[in-house]
């Protein structure tokens, strides 16, 4: 495995640095994404883990150009070595989907239900290679054969209602691997689809990563995904990085409670206890972020300290980092 | 598709046989009949033309000999204009209605979906206030508001145009009655046009062109153009209906001498069958233009099956 | 089965308190957002002055809606001009009567035609709506395809046909407007109810063996008022606007009564030489207008925020 330093290697795709995304509200400013600093190298995977509103979709929006209107950006994210965040629309749409490209959370809703599957696909080739409509037909075709799309010719002239949701997100795969661009960003791929369908989708993401080298981000907050699909893993809370590391040291050596909390919370047959494991309490109000750790209130080791004084991310020998004063400090649980 | 016109086009039959029957009944029930208003009639005159009318017969037979002359397309004889036939004053009057509808028509249309596209991709800018303040406008002043304020700016105040008339449909005997007809339906048009649009470029298909790096006129003609046009075209029934009404408001105002002269003057007169061919002929016409509306909707819509 | 009596009461009137409460707290945030749109609100007022004008407006005029001023009458042009000293406010029409009193009263017509031909619209519109929708299937679809044949209808050209027919009755114009107007509000309503008809109160209800009729009225149709007050307040300026397309082709109201429409109508013909005539009941009918779209959208946003 890779190891977890800021120098910028030579096979570094993606270097996030301070990355931060706020947006105006009539209420104020509100922090998405605060601080936010990782990397990842070529073929890699990296999986943000987090509740809804921790931020980890809009930082695949800021990545990609996407945020709202009302969305502010600060920080830097080199995408071998030239910052995507300062470029302006003309020069991010000749890497969007050539470069970088992203699977979104909902495929019912994210295909145009006017448009033939076919088209959108084609499209993405004769607007980034340059193909002619043939030759974009084939590849298309190609690609939805690699994604096991069955009957791959005849889906070409159907139109996205006609498809169930895992084929539309085998779909939106395709879309998205069509280029065979060097990063993938997949938000929440497989959320809104069957368990079944969830295994299919990942299996099928496992096996095109290593067939295509493309390096992904995966955004989830189900921790069975990262495991079985993740090289580094960042564990993200209120908009803030509370744990990085290795998948491994992660999920055997988790340092922060919080991450301790999300493993426990984990669904188990082979338990004996019969009641799910939660995490008491919400997440703090973004627009009004208390002062000290933002997992303070709901922390079952806070102490004093932690209200007061945000806790910085220490890295560890290992490479693991974590942000919380008791990892740091060593208190006795 | 052939499948789906022709289904809508039998459905229009009961359809148009009920407003006939409607139609006919309603003018035969009322008081009065076409030739007791004007200056009494020697008794036998008005007993031959009442013969020839068949007006002496039930009223029944009278809805079947008009039925029988209305399949082999004759809306039968004017009462009031008694050396023509219906059929010949609607062929004289209907193309000056139709000329002044469609390019009426055509300017709601691109107008108002032009100024609803621009406003929307510009939202809260002073376009889109504008474009919106000029909608607001145009909904509160009416085809019968606007004819009159027309006349006063461009005829009376300023010689620039002709106050009325037809004139084979040149021109400058066209621009206000399409104004006047028009406005409003460029207003309604262009509001709802914002609206769908707006949602449209919020949809997540439209964040997925986004990422796929496509350029913004290609989002916006390829991908949003097309769902954001389904209320505008729902729309386009209602609007066709006001349309026709209007003409009666432009043909009485302008005297440009469509059918809607003719409507009101046989309203008037109890000329049954001028008020009958021009209500079966606009009747018609909203149904076929119905019926347009639908297959362009399931054009459009592919999740629409026929 | 055991149908008691009192059980069944019991659990309408817990249906009841469940619609009440969750109604409430929807009507006072809608207030409350209402209340923030200041357009909406200015036109509100401007709405209440106008309605206040029109109805006690006559009694602070020398002149009646049907007196002619014989004085001025010898020359409109100059005579009729609008002054304060011979008490024609906004001037006299070709008769030498006096346009604001007439205005006043065109005002009371047009409003009463706006409102009544509005309710006539929501009674008949609610209720067909909401059988349609709740009854369904086969009845459904025969009423849907009734409204779809009425819709290809030109009514305009009906009402003008009836009003030719039977002689201009101000009765005659409330029912045939109204009647025309009936078709949009059903469809909305339908809508509406076929969302409403999951919810558990409505099946809580007709599982309690409450017929349906009662269903209707009691669960459905408090339920839908919300949208039915926003379209409503779209449609008064339609029925405005219907009535004086109707009075502007000579058809509406009977002389020496007056509307809006005929009054815009009289003083298009004479806006040459009197433009106060065209002027006076023009401003009040397109402010007038003005004000209920903008209530309307007021009330829509408010109601239904996710809309925008």
């Amino acid at each position: 495995m890779t190891p977890l330093t800021h120098t910028t290697s030579a096979n570094t795709l993606l270097d996030v640095g301070n990355l931060r995304v706020r947006f105006k509200t009539p209420d104020g400013l509100v922090t998405a994404v605060n601080n936010l600093n990782f990397t990842l190298a070529q073929g890699e995977t990296l999986g943000i883990v987090g509740e809804s509103g921790s931020g980890k979709s809009q930082t695949a929006f800021a990545l990609m150009g996407l945020l709202a209107k009302n969305g502010l950006i600060e920080g830097e994210a080199r995408f071998e070595g030239s910052n995507i965040l300062s470029l302006n629309d003309k020069a991010m749409n000749r890497i969007r989907s050539k470069d970088i490209a992203m699977i979104f959370q909902d495929p019912m809703t994210s295909l145009n239900p006017y448009m033939k599957v076919g088209q959108q696909l084609m499209e993405v080739l004769t607007l980034h290679k340059g193909m002619s409509k043939a030759n974009a037909f084939d590849a298309s075709v190609k690609m939805l054969d690699a994604v096991k799309m069955p009957e791959a010719r005849k889906r070409m002239a159907m139109y996205p209602h006609e498809f169930s949701g895992g084929m539309r997100q085998r779909v939106m795969i395709a879309m998205a691997l069509l280029c065979q661009p060097k990063l993938l960003i997949a938000d929440e791929p497989t959320t809104a689809l069957d368990v079944t369908v969830q295994a299919q989708i990942l299996t099928l993401l496992n096996e095109l990563k290593q067939d295509f080298n493309t390096a992904i981000v995966m955004i989830t907050h189900d921790l069975g995904v990262v495991a079985g699909l993740c090289d580094k893993v960042l564990v993200m809370y209120a908009g803030q990085t509370m744990e990085y590391g290795t998948a491994e040291d992660v999920f055997y050596r988790p340092t922060h409670p919080y991450t301790q909390g999300l493993l426990k919370a984990i669904p188990r047959l082979d338990s004996e206890g019969s009641t799910l494991a939660t995490i008491p309490g919400n997440p703090p109000n973004l627009l009004n972020l208390p002062t000290g750790c933002p997992f303070e209130a709901r922390c079952e080791f806070a102490r004093a300290r932690c209200l007061t004084e945000t806790p910085i991310l220490n890295t560890f020998v290992s490479g693991q980092k974590s942000a919380c004063h008791k990892s740091t400090e060593g208190w006795a649980v | 598709m052939l499948t789906f016109i022709s289904k809508r086009i039998l459905e229009a039959i009961p359809t148009l046989l009920v407003l006939i029957t409607v139609s006919f009944f309603l003018m035969h029930s009322a008081p009065g009949s076409p030739f007791s208003g004007e200056r009494t009639l020697p008794p036998e005159v008005l007993a031959n033309i009442n013969a020839k009318y068949h007006l002496d017969e039930p009223v029944i037979n009278q809805f079947f000999y008009y039925l029988g002359g209305l399949l082999q397309g004759d809306l039968g004889p004017s009462f009031r204009y008694k050396d023509f036939t219906i059929n010949e004053l609607i062929a004289q009057s209907f193309p000056v209605s139709a000329e002044i509808g469609i390019w009426s028509f055509l300017v709601a249309l691109t107008i108002g979906v032009g100024c609803g596209v621009i406003a929307a991709l510009r939202q809260n800018s002073w376009i889109d206030y504008s474009v919106m303040g000029f909608a607001n406008l145009g909904i509160v002043l009416p085809n019968f508001v606007l004819a009159p304020l027309c006349i006063l700016v461009f005829s009376i105040y300023n010689q620039l145009l002709p106050p009325g008339g037809w004139n084979g449909g040149a021109w400058p005997y066209l621009v206000m009655p399409v104004i006047a007809m028009s406005t409003s339906y460029i207003a309604q048009i262009a509001r709802i046009t914002r609206g769908s649009m707006i949602e449209t470029m919020h949809s997540n298909f439209i964040r997925t062109a986004r990422a796929k790096g496509l350029p913004k006129h290609r989002i916006i003609f390829q991908h949003a153009l097309r769902p954001a046009m389904l209320p505008v075209i729902s729309y386009l029934g209602p609007a066709f209906v006001g349309i026709i009404t209007g003409s009666v408001i432009v043909d009485v105002y302008f005297g440009t001498g469509g059918i809607g002269q003719h409507f009101i003057n046989g309203a008037l007169n109890r000329d049954y069958s001028m008020v009958m061919g021009v209500t079966i002929l606009v009747g018609t016409l909203t149904i076929l233009f119905n019926a347009i509306v639908d297959v362009l909707y399931a054009l459009i819509d592919p999740k629409i099956r026929y | 089965m055991i149908t008691n009596k009192d059980k069944v009461q019991a659990v309408e009137q817990f249906a009841q308190a469940v619609v009440d409460i969750e109604g409430r707290s929807l009507w006072q945030d809608a207030r409350r957002r209402f209340f923030s749109n200041h357009a909406a609100v200015v036109s509100l007022v401007i709405l209440g002055l106008i309605t206040a004008i029109a109805l006690i407006g006559p009694f602070f005029s020398q002149w009646q809606y049907d007196d002619i001023d014989w004085e001025a009458l010898s020359d409109i042009s100059v005579l009729g001009h609008p002054s304060m000293e011979n008490g024609h406010y906004f001037g006299t029409d070709t008769l030498g009567r006096d346009i604001f009193v007439r205005t006043m009263q065109g005002g009371q017509i047009s409003l009463l035609v706006g409102i009544l031909g509005s309710l006539v619209a929501i009674v008949i519109g609610t209720l067909y709506g909401a059988t349609s929708g709740y009854i369904g299937g086969r009845v459904d679809s025969v009423m849907m395809r009734f409204l779809e044949i009425l819709n290809s209808f030109p009514f305009m050209f009906f009402v003008i046909i009836l009003m030719t027919l039977f002689g201009r009755q101000i009765f005659l114009i409330f029912v045939a407007i109204g009647a025309i107007s009936w078709l949009d509000m059903a469809r909305i309503v339908r809508g509406q109810t076929l969302s409403l008809k999951n919810k558990e109160y409505i099946e809580a209800a007709y599982a309690c063996g409450v017929s349906t009729p009662k269903i209707i009225l009691r669960h459905i149709v408090p339920n839908v008022l919300g949208i039915v007050v926003v379209y409503a307040t779209l449609l008064v300026p339609n029925m405005i606007l219907l009535e004086s397309f109707i009075s502007f082709l000579g058809l509406g109201v009977q002389e020496p009564m007056t509307s809006w429409g005929a009054l815009i109508s009289e003083g298009a013909q004479n806006m040459e030489i009197a433009i106060w005539q065209l002027a006076w009941p023009l401003g009040f009918l397109v402010v007038t207008l003005f004000c209920f779209n903008f209530l309307g959208d007021g009330l829509r946003d408010a109601l239904d925020p996710k809309d925008r």
